[in-house]
């Protein structure tokens, strides 16, 4: 396992992906931490992590698209499977190494918080109020952070079983991104309109109660406010395990076709 | 060391390996022979644990493949039809992946060194592995292969797509791996099975229709009924001479002329060695022959008829399961009963030794020879023939490349 762990990292760095991936995150992280706080003068950084949360949606599939397409098509998968390695180990060495690049991401992209808390420093030596809370609320941030890394686990075990399905790369992106919008987008649908004025999407709370324990998106509310949630902790760890074993199933069967 | 009985491999409705079984000792070079198609890929792909059986079993080493299969994968070294190679990566860092892949534990950087040595890749190892050649990559594929030092390696068409020189540098490296590892090879080139190894399995749509020993399956080949003859002399008076010879069933002319020289294709009576008569008879007539060569039945027309005669009289009927099992008997017979005879061969010529250095007189008997012309060098015919020919065949096909292992 920690071969595969190794050379996945290794890949990452010898090929362009793993440097576009990092620079697309970072610029997109560094964008949108500058618009939801800097600019708009806010020291909320709730929707900073939803909107980086909604644009790991095109980001993640560049870290999970080649995973195991490329192998397949390089047929370098056949040096894998006849090695002394169980699948197991090679789905999670490569899980592990695509969440390493994505965890190492987001901790550096945190920089981008730094501002706000200099900032915050300056303006409550200047206030009087020193019973208020000035600048931004760690544990906001902490758990955000904390959902986001839980979330971004389950995308990439998404994006894993999906490129275990198929030779093309770019096939496996664009099914990891449609997948991956459908499953935000079924949260969206609950949220369009309102009760009062009657102007609600999906009238049924039956229908809206089943769309929110199949949306992603839903669970991740409460990390936002520094809440640890043990349910949604287990529903991502569980999803992501999910995927992780459909993809061992995907290969156990592809041995037995 | 391996072990296969009864293995069995369906895609679908189709059948790639239909009930195979053998055995596969210590230190065994076997060759897998068979057309494209014809399930070897899959075998192999089955005994490395890549793809499972339909049913049968595959140990290796003593340990099932399916029961265990990681101490299985350990006992072996894989070069897949395409080397499975990652091309942003040096050969070192891919030797060094597959050393940790395997699990290794031995001193690495030396390990990798010997490796890279044995199949001469030392000067590639710092470079890139997609700007190496087709060569290269094989033999970096053979490397992988070879990290580790598994008891058993298995070569998937490893001479595909190296050029001739390549390819007796692989062969040879896979005759120096035999001696202390037993190695199987797929191949659709036949000199390659002969050159380099101890046994032929040969397979055709899924079933073995021969097993044998290559030195039995060599002797088969070994035939002295059809040669090309190189003779000075007028050409009409020369075919008739040949035409009129008894024991010669057959003589033409072939269109390829050398100076004063013609060349003729005769073929004897089955059993006869009509070499010794020949010579004579042109030396009576005062043309020399310059040139003689067995055409012997070559290890690919043993092939093709085993593969093919029964195969085509049975594609046009209605492919009942009843038919498809005579025709494997069928082909399976035809070959035994080829390979069977040439060990009979051999064997007769074991017992009898004192027959190969004929006396000489024995043909002065037969055909009258005036005492001025070739009386001197009499054993002349002889030296070419019989027994040392199949010993000698298989190294010089191999050094020789395409060169057919009959001829001489």
């Amino acid at each position: 396992m920690l071969a595969i762990y190794k050379k996945e990292m290794r890949s990452y760095f010898i090929n362009p992906v793993g440097y576009v991936f990092v620079g697309v995150f970072l610029t997109l992280a560094a964008a949108l931490c500058c618009y939801t706080t800097l600019q708009s003068s806010s020291y909320s950084t709730a929707s900073y992590f939803y909107f980086l949360l909604l644009s790991m949606i095109v980001v993640i599939p560049l870290l999970t698209m080649r995973t195991f397409a490329e192998e397949r098509k390089m047929r370098t998968e056949q040096m894998l499977l006849t090695a002394p390695v169980s699948i197991i180990q090679m789905v999670l060495g490569k899980f592990l190494a695509a969440f390493t690049m994505f965890g190492g991401s987001l901790l550096i992209s945190l920089i981008n918080l730094v501002p706000l808390y200099i900032i915050g420093a300056e303006e409550d030596n200047l206030t009087d109020f020193s019973f208020t809370h000035i600048g931004p609320v760690t544990a906001e941030i902490v758990g955000s952070v904390m959902g986001i890394l839980l979330v971004g686990g389950a995308f990439i075990a998404i994006g894993m079983f999906i490129s275990s399905l198929t030779e093309s790369q770019l096939s496996a992106a664009v099914l990891t991104i449609a997948v991956l919008v459908f499953m935000v987008v079924l949260n969206l649908l609950n949220k369009i309109g309102s009760d009062s004025d009657g102007t609600r999407v999906i009238n049924s709370y039956v229908v809206r109660y089943v769309i929110d324990w199949f949306s992603v998106i839903s669970r991740y509310t409460a990390f936002q406010y520094g809440i640890l949630q043990w349910s949604a902790l287990l529903y991502y760890l569980s999803l992501t395990f999910i995927f992780i074993y459909l993809t061992v199933r995907v290969y156990e069967r592809r041995r037995w076709a | 060391m391996i072990k296969i009985s009864h293995l069995v491999k369906n895609y679908g409705s189709m059948c790639a390996v239909d009930d195979i079984s053998f055995d596969i000792e210590r230190g065994e070079v076997v060759g897998f022979l068979g057309p494209n198609g014809a399930g070897k890929s899959t075998t192999m792909n089955i005994i490395t644990g890549y793809l499972s059986s339909t049913s049968g079993t595959v140990t290796v080493g003593g340990v099932d493949i399916l029961d265990d299969p990681l101490s299985a994968k350990r006992l072996i070294g894989y070069l897949p039809e395409q080397p499975p190679l990652y091309p942003d990566m040096t050969v070192e860092e891919y030797l060094g992946f597959a050393y940790d892949l395997k699990n290794c534990k031995f001193n690495k950087a030396k390990h990798l060194k010997e490796i890279c040595d044995v199949v001469k890749i030392s000067d590639v190892r710092q470079r890139l592995i997609k700007n190496l050649s087709k060569g290269y990559k094989q033999r970096v594929g053979i490397a992988q292969a070879l990290v580790g030092n598994p008891p058993v390696i298995i070569f998937d068409e490893p001479t595909i797509g190296l050029d001739p020189k390549q390819i007796i540098e692989i062969r040879n490296l896979i005759r120096t791996l035999g001696r202390e590892h037993t190695v199987i090879l797929s191949t659709h080139i036949l000199q390659e099975v002969q050159a380099v190894c101890d046994r032929i399995i040969i397979i055709n749509k899924g079933k073995i229709v021969a097993d044998e020993l290559t030195e039995n399956i060599s002797k088969a080949v070994e035939n002295t009924r059809r040669f090309n003859l190189k003779i000075c002399g007028p050409q009409r008076d020369v075919l008739s001479t040949l035409k009129n010879m008894s024991g010669i069933v057959y003589a033409e002319v072939l269109a390829a002329r050398d100076g004063d020289a013609y060349t003729y294709m005769i073929e004897s009576e089955v059993n006869v060695d009509i070499r010794k008569k020949v010579f004579w008879t042109m030396a009576e007539n005062k043309w020399p022959i310059i040139g003689f060569e067995a055409l012997g039945m070559s290890i690919e027309d043993i092939f093709i008829a085993v593969v093919d005669k029964t195969g085509d009289s049975a594609a046009g009927k209605k492919k009942t399961r009843y038919a498809e099992q005579r025709r494997a008997a069928a082909e399976k017979e035809m070959a035994a009963g080829m390979v069977e005879k040439a060990a009979e061969e051999v064997r007769r010529r074991a017992e009898e030794p004192d027959e190969a250095p004929e006396p000489e007189g024995r043909y002065y008997e037969d055909y009258t020879v005036t005492e001025d012309t070739f009386a001197a060098k009499p054993e002349d015919g002889d030296a070419s023939g019989d027994a040392a020919d199949g010993r000698d065949g298989p190294a010089e096909a191999a050094d020789a490349g395409a060169k057919n292992a009959g001829g001489n």
